[in-house]
């Protein structure tokens, strides 16, 4: 079939689209420019210049077409506009998601459509699985690698439309080796893993200088509003955290964590983290966008949540609400950062989630 | 997806204006020229045995264009060809410098600081406009002035231009990279040429736009005059050029400039003309289409789709045409010279095809109907929105 293929320049989707041309398929292959690519480039981030030139590479060294989409103006606006924007109201936002969401799963994928494809891949790890109620979206193979939790927003149209063949890989070697195998360099490759607009290292600098209101220190605070300390921005602060609190714990006696951001009077307010994690009014987070993967159950459906990309499941009830919300009854208390994740797992397979509410 | 337009030739090849394929007689010059030992620079045998084949070329070119021999200065090709006359007449000369808005990033680039002279909505250089600004220019300028454009083909109105230039004491230049390896002697620039009005403009080439190999071109100069150069080097080319010049090159170039002449462009025309019809039918508008223009060039805007889009589609289908200009990375732009033309969405909707010089008949055909079918495609996907007739 035609099949439309997002590379990065990485390994991992050069390595899909080498794997689908050897299986006959017809391949076209499609770079995201995301941003402008005049500055030096970043090592380890998915999208600097120079892996434009590699993912050219590969198409040209396999045999297939390979296009550079301009995605600038709307990466912009829908991925680091709206970063800077959840900063500014105190959230701590997911910019992969939102850039799966948009950039390439609405706009690469309606472009993957007009151009007669069938279908459209990428060099995500995540599983699709034909279920007998329609197309499932389950954890990889290589645990190591899972991006489920970046990709719950994914809907079922879209699903149905994509491909992960690397959800099957067992672990890294095996890429390589194929990679390896379909003479592709590796060896210099590094994986992506950082915010990849984030060129300077600090993703709080970039934030500040968008939105330089929010930019400066101000007080560390007890809940009760007594000043324990100082900070550099708020930017620099994600609801749930004990680092960057000085000598507060040493202060107060106790490890603290910051509970809330308040960006009006740019206050960081703290509470005792022993306090708060068994405090039993914190185990109802609210939800909103929701991306259902199964037909939402009116009556809630129990399962495992995860509401940090790196961290383990919690168990939970999630009910949905009017407004495409959702309310999430934990069974442990937690401090969830608002603006993050809430993904819903039973075992390996993605029930769907949304955007945790302030 | 696309059935049925299957096409002898794969890929089939329509973008020209980026560069023609190269002529016989040319590729026969060149390789004469490679067995050359010599450096056109030195005084022995084999030294001067190569000049004589440069001077050759050289007269061959100046000729074509109705100038002395040592008029012409050969550069790298068109970009440095058009940098050169800006270096020399404007920044060392002194002259401020007034250019087409729909000029080549080669003008462009070179003089960001120009004043910029309006086009008609045809991409057609407003005369008026251009003689306003010459006659608040305290200094005489220097007019840049494409002689046709790379993207729409349109013609620039020479003679009024050159009028205008001479009665305000300003120096022209003429980018003719696209129009010179095209000339079918009523053309606009073929008849400015003829009846002098360019006699004291400068004229840049380059080889392969006219079906001559890549890396070569000219800065003609309206005579044999002395000019600072970009690259001082060893003060080849009567200290205009350092370097050694690429003799097999040129001597491509000035074979393929003698092909061009001989060519009907008319009927390469009529196959142009023929395609229009077609790609009006499947909805596009053809932008410069009332003035005159280059007989191989068709600026089409498909309205709602993004060049990219048609660019991706029609290659898919092996069917080479281009956009807007493309950048390094590959990535397609909005295009400058149809914005200049007030067009500001379809700006972003433009693909260019411009038959080479050796096109098959069959093939333009071909072509038409993938065009045909891509834009019922790009309907039915409910994206190409059809003129309300």
């Amino acid at each position: 079939m035609r099949i439309l293929v997002a590379m990065s320049g990485g390994v991992d989707s050069s390595v899909v689209a080498a794997l689908l041309k050897r299986q006959g398929h017809e391949v076209i292959g499609a770079t995201l420019q995301l941003y402008d690519h005049s500055g030096p480039a970043k090592p380890g981030a998915c999208c600097a210049g120079r892996d434009i030139m590699d993912a050219r590479m590969v198409a040209e060294r396999i045999g297939f077409p390979h296009y550079v989409i301009d995605a600038e103006s709307r990466f912009r606006e829908s991925v680091i506009e709206s970063f800077a924007d959840a900063y500014a109201r105190g959230e701590t936002p997911v910019p992969c998601v939102a850039c799966n969401q948009g950039v390439k799963f609405t706009d690469l994928l309606n472009m993957a459509r007009d151009l007669g494809c069938e279908a459209m891949a990428t060099g995500h790890y995540v599983r699709r699985v034909e279920g007998p109620d329609g197309v499932e979206m389950h954890r990889p193979v290589d645990r190591d690698r899972d991006q489920s939790w970046f990709l719950f927003a994914t809907t079922r149209e879209q699903l149905e439309f994509l491909r992960f063949p690397l959800g099957e890989m067992p672990d890294k070697a095996h890429v390589r080796a194929l990679a390896e195998e379909l003479g592709l360099d590796v060896a210099t490759k590094r994986d992506s893993q950082d915010i990849c607009f984030v060129t300077n290292g600090s993703y709080a600098g970039l934030v500040e200088k968008m939105r330089p209101e929010i930019e400066g220190p101000g007080d560390i605070v007890d809940e009760k509003g007594n000043v324990l300390g100082r900070h550099e921005g708020i930017a620099r602060y994600t609801v749930g955290q004990s680092r960057r609190l000085g000598d507060i714990h040493t202060g107060t006696g106790e490890r603290q964590m910051v509970t809330a951001i308040d960006v009006p009077s740019r206050r960081i307010i703290v509470g005792p983290r022993q306090k708060l994690t068994s405090d039993e009014s914190r185990r109802t987070v609210r939800l909103r966008d929701m991306n259902w993967l199964i037909d939402a159950p009116a009556e809630g459906v129990r399962c495992g949540v995860q509401l940090r990309a790196r961290e383990g499941l919690r168990q939970a009830i999630v009910r949905p609400l009017e407004g495409n919300r959702a309310e999430v009854q934990l069974e442990e208390p937690a401090l969830p950062a608002p603006g993050q994740a809430c993904v819903m797992y039973e075992g390996d397979r993605v029930l769907g989630g949304g955007f945790i509410l302030a | 997806m696309i059935q049925g337009t299957a096409s002898r030739n794969r890929p089939v090849y329509l973008d020209a204006n980026a560069t023609e394929p190269l002529r016989p007689a040319a590729r026969e010059a060149i390789l004469a020229g490679l067995e050359q030992t010599g450096n056109p620079a030195s005084v022995h045998a084999a030294g001067r045995t190569a000049r004589i084949m440069l001077e050759e070329a050289r007269r061959q070119i100046a000729t074509a264009f109705g100038r002395e021999a040592d008029s012409c200065v050969f550069t790298s090709g068109g970009t440095e060809a058009d940098t050169l006359a800006l270096h020399g007449f404007a920044r060392v000369e002194g002259r401020p410098v007034l250019m087409g808005a729909t000029e080549h990033d080669a003008i462009r680039k070179a003089a960001p600081d120009a004043g910029i002279i309006p086009v008609d909505g045809q991409g057609v250089i407003d005369c008026a406009a251009l003689e306003d600004m010459l006659a608040t220019q305290t200094v005489p300028p220097l007019v840049c002035i494409m002689a046709a454009n790379n993207e729409t083909g349109v013609y620039a109105p020479l003679r009024e231009v050159a009028a205008l230039c001479r009665h305000h004491g300003a120096f022209l230049h003429v980018d003719a990279v696209q129009a010179a390896g095209r000339m079918w002697k009523q053309d606009a620039f073929s008849l400015a040429l003829k009846d002098g009005s360019l006699a004291g403009a400068s004229l840049a080439l380059s080889a392969h736009k006219m079906g001559g190999p890549k890396g070569a071109g000219a800065l003609l100069l309206p005579e044999d005059r002395p000019l600072p150069p970009l690259l001082p080097g060893g003060g080849q080319e009567r200290g205009r050029r350092g370097g050694t010049p690429a003799l097999a090159s040129h001597m491509g170039m000035a074979a393929a400039l003698e092909e061009s002449r001989k060519q009907d462009w008319k009927l390469l025309e009529a196959l142009r003309d023929e395609l229009e019809t077609v790609m009006i039918q499947a909805g596009a508008i053809i932008m410069g289409r009332d003035g005159a223009r280059l007989p191989n060039t068709v600026s089409a805007v498909l309205p709602g789709v993004a060049a990219q889009m048609q660019l991706m589609a029609l290659d898919i289908e092996g069917y080479c045409v281009s956009a807007g200009s493309a950048c390094s990375s590959g990535k397609v732009s909005r295009s400058h010279v149809l914005e200049a033309m007030g067009q500001e969405e379809a700006a972003g909707q433009a693909i260019r095809v411009s038959l080479p010089w050796n096109v098959a008949a069959e093939d333009v055909k071909a072509f038409g109907q993938a065009y045909m079918l891509m834009a019922q495609r790009f309907a039915e996907r409910g994206v190409l929105k059809r003129a309300s007739s």
